[in-house]
């Protein structure tokens, strides 16, 4: 069985988001997702200082079977990107809660984050298939 | 991300080792109506111990097909491209052919052992109705039996150290009978049939055996250090040594001379009829103006089957007929048809976007070592 957090927020596509003490948002996807997608070759992360929208195209992530957009859960300002993911993109399959982490954004709106699942609601968007 | 593949049940086939893959973490998928392994966790590990070390593979979806008769000679000359007269003189070689429709169309790719009163033919698991539909109505007039041997489990154990600890787990008859074959021959060993063949660029076995048999193998192997390797490993191996997979660099719309198949067409004796020979007779007066190339990426992102091959300076367009992430090159590799003029670089459309890529021989790794 794939590892769902519960202190996470989660996305129907797959994405988590974890609330920082200082106010930021971390972004992955998560283990089913990694599960799903096989060995991870590449992830293409956005630009620090870029600015994404909740819902839109955030990164890509490859693995050897196929290539996935990743979306954000919340509009803001990314403030870091995961630079190890360029050399070991495999963090994504081992550690996908914590070394495998994407990107972080200075959110716009908190709120957004309240639209995303709980360990609960997306536990059961995995098991409907 | 992307919708994920569905989990949903179904009936699939399931071969003798099942059990043993679920107990060692494979990740079973449906692979032309078989539950398979896809992995058993990581698929770039496993090609790796391949390459530098042994792996095996349970390929016991494949069909194995006896042709046997006082025609099956003459029988397998009409039914495929390839010639087994070129095998007549050494008893277990085989030889890779395509079987052709009418219009120069592959039914199938397949690899024909001579086992000097009959073959044993080895052809693909979702092609089987098909195959074994084409290949009994093509049997009119003949004195052959066809018959399919569904009780026999295959297990490829192949790498640079596979035969010799293959040869240490089996008894000593079995090892030295293994010891006397040549590349590409395969022998029986009471009701084992062992070949040294494979589908990963690297010396290996193919051995098919009854399933308790396989079994006992596959555990054996798997205390003297073989790791399990699933399909996905396996699909990368192929694509690395260049071969083709039925279904992607060919089917039965495409001819073998655009599929880097050329070589294994016979058209010497020039009065042996082949079915599909015709066609292809015909195709090469009128030119042939695709071919089978690989494409090379260094940079990030993943050739992907179905990607856009775009000629610069030309409308024509080619396809990418599988790619994927070379584990042992570290970059993307991909086979693609393209128009039979395409220079040293071409561009492919990934995700939208023009992405220029190096053209070389369908070739890219063989016993370890890269080729390009």
């Amino acid at each position: 069985m794939s590892e769902i957090r519960n202190e996470l927020k989660y996305l129907p596509s797959h994405e988590w988001a974890r609330l920082e003490a200082d106010g930021t948002v971390t972004i992955g996807i998560s283990d089913h997702a990694q599960e799903s997608l096989g060995d991870v070759v590449y992830v293409e992360t956005p630009e620090v200082g870029s600015t994404i929208n909740a819902g839109e195209e955030a990164g890509v992530v490859e693995s050897v079977k196929a290539a996935s957009d990743i979306y954000s859960p919340v509009s803001g300002e990314v403030i870091e990107v995961n630079e190890s993911l360029e050399d070991a993109p495999e963090q994504v399959n081992s550690s996908p809660y914590d070394d495998g982490w994407f990107f972080r954004v200075k959110p716009n709106d908190l709120s957004e984050l309240e639209d995303a699942l709980d360990a609960s609601g997306y536990q059961s968007t995995i098991e409907e298939g | 991300m992307a919708p994920l593949l569905g989990t949903g049940l179904f009936m699939a086939h399931r071969t003798a080792l099942y059990d043993i893959h679920l107990a060692a973490g494979g990740k079973m998928v449906d692979f032309g109506g078989w539950d398979m392994p896809i992995n058993y966790g990581s698929q770039i590990d496993e090609h790796h111990q391949v390459r530098r070390h042994a792996g095996m593979f349970d390929v016991s979806h494949m069909t194995v097909v006896d042709v046997s008769g006082p025609d099956a000679r003459r029988y397998l000359r009409a039914l495929l491209a390839n010639d087994v007269a070129r095998i007549d003189n050494t008893r277990g070689k085989a030889i890779y052919s395509a079987m052709l429709n009418p219009d120069g169309g592959v039914i199938d790719d397949l690899i024909a052992y001579n086992l000097d009163t009959w073959y044993r033919l080895v052809v693909n698991c979702a092609t089987r109705d098909k195959d074994l539909a084409w290949m009994s109505r093509q049997a009119e007039g003949y004195a052959v039996v066809v018959s399919e041997r569904p009780e026999l489990a295959m297990i490829a154990v192949q790498g640079p150290e596979a035969t010799r600890i293959t040869s240490d787990v089996i008894d000593t008859d079995k090892a030295a009978l293994i010891a006397s074959l040549g590349n590409f021959q395969g022998a029986e060993a009471g009701d084992w049939f062992i070949a040294k063949t494979g589908y990963t660029g690297e010396e290996g076995l193919e051995i098919m055996l009854p399933a308790v048999d396989a079994i006992n193998l596959w555990q054996a192997l798997a205390q003297a250090g073989v790791v399990p390797c699933g399909l996905g490993a396996r699909d990368t191996l192929r694509l690395e040594a260049g071969m083709n997979l039925y279904g992607h660099e060919m089917d039965e719309s495409t001819s073998p001379l655009v599929a880097n198949m050329g070589w294994t067409i016979a058209w010497e004796p020039a009065d042996r009829d082949f079915s599909g020979r015709a066609a292809l007779q015909q195709q090469r007066q009128a030119g042939i103006n695709e071919k089978l190339v690989g494409l090379v990426l260094k940079e990030r992102g993943v050739l992907r089957a179905e990607q856009e091959v775009i000629i610069p300076g030309s409308d024509a367009r080619g396809t990418i007929t599988s790619g994927t992430f070379s584990p042992t090159l570290g970059h993307s590799i991909a086979m693609a048809r393209v128009p039979a003029t395409i220079g040293s670089h071409c561009q492919v459309l990934m995700r939208g976007k023009p992405v220029t890529v190096e053209v070389v021989k369908p070739n890219f790794v063989r016993h370890g070592q890269a080729l390009i």
